[in-house]
């Protein structure tokens, strides 16, 4: 268990800034992968498909 | 198929960008939850569970998250080295992709070991920063990921793109070592590696955190950089399609379109 001393505000201040970077980062890539799949999602009601997609209708969704 | 080319059909199977988003799929939750139990083993280590140092005292517990941050920001630059080889002599798709999908998380590993290990010179030299080999050479890394990420951003073609942009990570490359032996080059604040021929130069109680919180950023990474490798083939197979969108409508096409001559699915093998 840590003890308090002089050196407490670097490792708090150390993992409340990775922790903040993490979930700046985890948010980021998770946001930019949804986005793509509401893009793909939006062209298909469009009618805006790949040519295998006549072949397998179910494919987008296989790979989303 | 001969012998000879066998393990090479076999990767380009694998790697082929439509046959990688269906089987990639099925790593992503099996890597999050991996990646969930390192870091709650690994934080109740660290915090815990693990002795003060006896010259650093509890400042050490900032190496648990400043080491696998410093290891990280030089694997990924390593592995986006390796893809930019890729992209170069195979001119493989998948190669251009985990090179770009790897830069932001780098840098963003990169600038967490700067700032921990900032905070931990504070304590432990009695100075936030210190132009030492170490030090510098990691700064360089960061600049260079910076430099790779806005060099993607100005390209509107990605795969001429990546051809350019894989020669400047090569040539950044060359930063790999230096950062690696800078402490047995120069003399500086940074202590030499812990891992030497007769053994660790720590003791149990202290490397086994170190260990555990590494292999938890290692599985993180490579979680995010799965996902984000199948969010860029996502994103270029939706600009293909709006381009081809484009092309079609202004020619007077049909909107059911023939998308296989783009950049991720020429090169692969089969049509997706």
């Amino acid at each position: 268990m840590i003890e308090f001393e002089a050196g407490i505000i670097f490792i708090i201040a150390s993992y409340v800034g990775v922790a903040l970077v993490l979930s700046l980062l985890i948010g980021w890539v998770w946001l930019n992968s949804n986005k793509q799949k509401a893009r793909l999602v939006d062209l298909e009601k469009r009618g805006i498909h790949r040519r295998s997609k006549k072949n397998n209708p179910d494919k987008t969704e296989q790979t989303l | 198929m001969t012998p000879d080319n066998k393990p090479k059909n076999w990767f380009s199977a694998l790697a082929h960008p439509g046959k990688f988003m269906r089987w990639s799929r099925y790593f992503i939750w099996p890597l999050i939850i991996l990646t969930a139990i390192s870091f709650a083993i690994g934080l109740w280590f660290a915090l815990f569970n693990s002795p003060p140092d006896y010259q650093m005292g509890e400042t050490v517990r900032i190496m648990y998250i400043h080491v696998p941050n410093a290891w990280l920001s030089q694997m990924v630059y390593s592995i986006m080295a390796i893809s930019a080889i890729g992209s170069l002599v195979w001119r493989h798709p998948l190669a251009d992709v985990a090179m770009k999908a790897a830069a932001p998380l780098g840098a963003a590993f990169t600038a967490m070991a700067l700032f921990t290990g900032s905070l931990w010179g504070r304590p432990a030299w009695g100075t936030y920063w210190e132009w030492d080999g170490r030090m510098t050479s990691t700064l360089v890394l960061f600049l260079i990921y910076l430099g790779l990420i806005a060099l993607w951003n100005t390209f509107s073609d990605q795969s001429k793109g990546a051809r350019i942009i894989a020669v400047f990570t090569l040539v950044g490359a060359i930063n790999i070592p230096i950062i690696k032996f800078s402490v047995d080059w120069w003399n500086g604040l940074h202590q030499p590696s812990i891992i030497k021929a007769d053994g660790l130069s720590m003791p149990a109680e202290l490397y086994t955190p170190l260990l555990i919180m590494t292999l938890a950023f290692t599985l993180l990474f490579f979680t995010l950089h799965l996902i984000n490798m199948r969010t860029e083939v996502l994103r270029r197979r939706a600009n293909s399609l709006e381009r081809q969108h484009v092309i079609a409508s202004s020619g007077g096409a049909s909107t059911s379109l023939d998308v296989t001559n783009t950049d991720l699915d020429n090169k692969g093998g089969d049509n997706d």
